[in-house]
């Protein structure tokens, strides 16, 4: 490839992923009242989409063969006990990494 | 300004943890195909989409037409779609601002501004301004130091960019305290676990969004019923 193609590949890209971030304020944002249903889902759909990203990090687990997932659901349920005890972020954030890097890289 | 940073700065570091270490994999990965810092400094800077970059250098080395770049990209980025929706009333009165508000709402972006409030002391516009621009900075940075240096760093960092999915982990966290309703994390959860188990890890994602939403939708009078907060 050449540095044009190069050029056009990130060009297209870009252009789709700025129309796909812009469409929902192209359609609905004219300054009026929000229709109802759309306010609505712009207030539930955040609880529902953390989860979702959640089991988006951890979809290439495998349960059944090899470490069966433990150092990733391990680190997700301190991360998680931790903040719903303490509710500290750095300190849930931090102390789950840090675990997690060391059962990783003792070869877990 | 430094007042901004200092309050916000805290609340972005997981995610500096994540972009520093996944753009450093995405900057080698890019070098290794021939492509060198000018390349990643334009891709984070333009495209700034984690896993649409990574899918970009298996397509440059393969030489897929434009219509493919298309196609693959709408689809993995689909998700975004739906992050616009809950930001449209957050995102009033934010004046010029607006324009990169918008194109920087990433994942990690829409889960900070959904999961936390606004700092005391802060306009909404200038902690949303901020949180936006460091952490497309962090990215810019990760993925050209990659490309420079990504083989020079000293330690072991293998495991690090599970500070990502920490960060989601504590946000479902975060969202189940302030949300008195849990049924919409609930239904989330359920769906896309379902969608997973279907559709396989490389496309579940569409139809797990499109099903939460309709299904969403349905429960609106339960939900609205026990009114959530706001």
């Amino acid at each position: 490839m050449n540095n044009m193609d190069v050029v056009l590949v990130i060009a297209v890209m870009a252009t789709v992923t700025i129309l796909l971030r812009f469409l929902p304020f192209i359609l609905f944002d004219h300054g009026e009242q929000l229709p109802k249903w759309i306010s609505y889902l712009g207030r539930v759909l955040p609880p529902a989409i953390m989860s979702m990203l959640l089991v988006y990090c951890v979809r290439n687990i495998n349960l059944l063969k090899g470490n069966h997932g433990f150092p990733e659901l391990i680190c997700i349920a301190v991360a998680m006990l931790m903040h719903y005890w303490k509710r500290n972020t750095l300190a849930s954030i931090g102390v789950s990494t840090l675990l997690y890097m060391v059962l990783i890289q003792s070869g877990m | 300004m430094k007042r901004i940073i200092k309050q916000v700065f805290p609340q972005t570091l997981p995610v500096m943890a994540g972009y520093l270490s996944l753009g450093i994999a995405f900057g080698l990965l890019l070098q290794s195909i021939g492509y060198g810092p000018v390349w990643a400094f334009l891709m984070s800077l333009f495209i700034y989409a984690g896993s649409a970059q990574f899918l970009a250098v298996e397509l440059l080395a393969s030489g897929a037409t434009l219509t493919h770049v298309a196609l693959l990209t709408f689809l993995l980025n689909f998700r975004h779609l739906f992050y616009g929706l809950s930001m449209i009333e957050k995102y009033r009165g934010t004046g010029i601002r607006k324009i990169y508000l918008i194109f920087g709402l990433t994942d990690e972006t829409y889960a900070l501004l959904t999961g936390y409030q606004t700092p005391e002391g802060l306009s909404d516009q200038s902690y949303y301004f901020t949180v936006t621009l460091l952490n497309q900075l962090y990215w810019i940075a990760g993925c050209v130091m990659g490309s420079v240096a990504g083989r020079m760093i000293p330690f072991d960092t293998t495991g690090i960019d599970f500070a990502m999915t920490a960060l989601f982990a504590v946000l479902v966290v975060e969202q189940w305290k302030t949300h008195p309703n849990h049924l919409p994390a609930i239904t989330g959860f359920a769906i896309t676990v379902a969608a997973l188990y279907l559709f396989g890890a490389d496309h579940f994602l569409i139809p797990a969004l499109i099903v939460m939403s309709v299904v969403l939708l349905c429960l609106k009078s339960a939900v609205d019923r026990e009114k959530i907060d706001e």
